[in-house]
């Protein structure tokens, strides 16, 4: 499963640095609070990373610029051309590749005297103990609520610390989990939000540089671990509010009853964490809801025989900008009040990005009372594949 | 006694926009229920149906979690600042506790 690139003279932990090190390194070890002592630190330890997104593109860039010995890159995910507004580890002739072997090679580039493992796998309860247990430091940049609590649960069970980082739009959230006397993600937050609360793509979208900077704190409190050097953020919680650009700090506690790292454990082992969080993984998704349908051919069809068709768009304006069927815009969260916009005795043909909320919306409807009233399948994503390519997809 | 509540970017399209907002309070639970009522679409993503705080959103006092002083009952003083927490899972592309579907009662 692992490929590596490089590897370090034999196992025991380094006693110098070479030459070309002391060279590449010497804006450390010019510095007192890292040093020759510091830059060793740094080449004896491991570091794992899960997830080469967003938050990991800085991480895996500055933590192999600095010289970490032994960096592994968790993803099982292939590079897009969506990616690349903010994943900057990747470049345009990435796209198709696997992120963690496009990241490994961009790290190796980098930093040729680093070991550097990429495991093309998703992180899942059965492996998670057996792929942290060769890492110190575990460093979390997924994308998902069941992955959050694998990784802080199995970094509980296994003792090592969980440097934590996510981010949602112009808000990130940073701090150090795992740390003997500190809290866990579960003190945190000890239950997921339910499925149902989970948002859809309309609330999606992050600005390009947020990553960078909350993965960047992510990067420099690894370092700070590493060396020993400074205050982590341990039972601290850094919030960074990007457009109002201001940094806030919480102050987080240990949950006594935690049932991970409290005193009395009653989690001793991973669980099923898709059940945990009511959602399966992103890979096999809640099945749809059943309703009506009609296919962007079919309604192309329609449309060109003159049928009388309303096409209702449920997305946000903002989408809408981006490209649109000429329809009808109500975004799906304002449908409620504005159902009287709509007349009941034509027949409606809803619409989104992929078709997940305008069969919300033609449930809702359905139920409302309207009779006459389709989901567009695969929505402006599938129109622009099956119908009119000159549609851009987003 | 005016308080300061800070309003997470999930939440803001339910309240106006806005970053934050002033509300007049002595408890936690008073700023919170004001908040909803200047704000009606809040209501639902911060409580239940029966008026319970939803247990994953995270209320604090200044720095300090309100599960570890008086919960909704904790006093609050003239200039307090009371964050809003909400767990946010992206490391990418975002997924937040809050979607389009509870404002939509859908």
């Amino acid at each position: 499963m692992a490929t590596t690139t490089q590897t370090q003279t034999g196992a025991k932990p380094a006693a110098g640095l070479s030459k070309e090190e002391i060279l590449r390194y010497s804006r450390h070890l010019i510095m007192p609070e890292v040093g020759m002592e510091g830059q060793l630190k740094l080449k004896n330890a491991k570091v794992l990373l899960i997830g080469t997104g967003g938050l990991g593109a800085p991480l895996g860039l500055y933590l192999a610029a600095a010289g970490v010995g032994k960096l592994g890159l968790v993803d099982f995910d292939v590079v897009d051309f969506t990616n690349l507004q903010r994943q900057v580890t990747f470049g345009t002739s990435d796209v198709g590749k696997p992120k963690s072997q496009a990241a490994r090679a961009r790290l190796s580039n980098l930093n040729p005297d680093i070991q550097i493992e990429s495991f093309e796998t998703q992180l899942t309860s059965a492996n998670a103990l057996e792929l942290f247990k060769d890492f110190d430091i575990i460093v979390d940049g997924t994308d998902n609520f069941p992955t959050r609590y694998l990784v802080n649960d199995a970094c509980i069970l296994l003792g090592k610390p969980n440097v934590y980082g996510s981010i949602f739009r112009f808000e990130g959230q940073v701090t150090v989990f795992g740390m003997p006397d500190g809290p866990c993600y579960r003190c945190l937050y000890p239950e997921p939000p339910p499925p149902g609360l989970v948002p859809s793509c309309a609330e999606g979208g992050v600005l390009g540089v947020l990553p960078g900077i909350v993965g960047s704190i992510q990067a420099m409190e690894t370092i700070k671990l590493i060396i020993g050097n400074g205050e982590n953020l341990i039972g601290r919680l850094l919030l960074f509010d990007a457009l109002g650009m201001k940094f806030r700090e919480l102050r987080l506690r240990k949950n006594p009853n935690c049932p991970m790292c409290g005193s009395h454990r009653t989690i001793h082992k991973l669980i099923d964490y898709y059940e945990f969080c009511g959602v399966r993984g992103e890979e096999a998704p809640v099945p749809d809801l059943k309703v009506p349908e009609i296919t962007p051919r079919e309604l192309k069809h329609r449309l060109d025989r003159g049928d009388d068709l309303f096409i209702l768009d449920v997305r946000e304006p903002h989408e809408f900008q981006i490209c649109n069927l000429k329809g009808h815009l109500i975004p799906l969260g304002e449908l409620p009040r504005r159902v009287h916009e709509l007349d009941s005795s034509r027949e409606i043909i809803a619409h989104c990005r992929s078709g997940k909320r305008s069969a919300d919306a033609v449930d809702f409807l359905r139920k409302a009372g309207f009779r006459k009233v389709l989901n567009l399948k695969g929505g402006i994503l599938a129109w622009s594949d099956e119908v009119d390519p000159s549609v851009p997809k987003y | 006694m005016a308080v300061k509540v800070i309003i997470p970017t999930p939440l803001r399209p339910y309240a106006g926009k806005q970053g934050s907002a002033e509300v007049k309070a002595a408890t936690v639970g008073e700023a919170l229920t004001n908040l909803t009522t200047q704000f009606a679409d809040l209501r639902k993503h911060l409580f239940t149906d029966d008026g319970k705080l939803r247990s994953f959103v995270n209320v604090y006092v200044n720095d300090e979690d309100i599960r570890y002083l008086g919960k909704e009952n904790t006093p609050t003083k003239d200039g307090d600042t009371i964050s809003i927490v909400p767990s946010i899972a992206g490391g990418c592309c975002c997924l937040t506790a809050f979607g389009p579907l509870v404002e939509a009662g859908l």
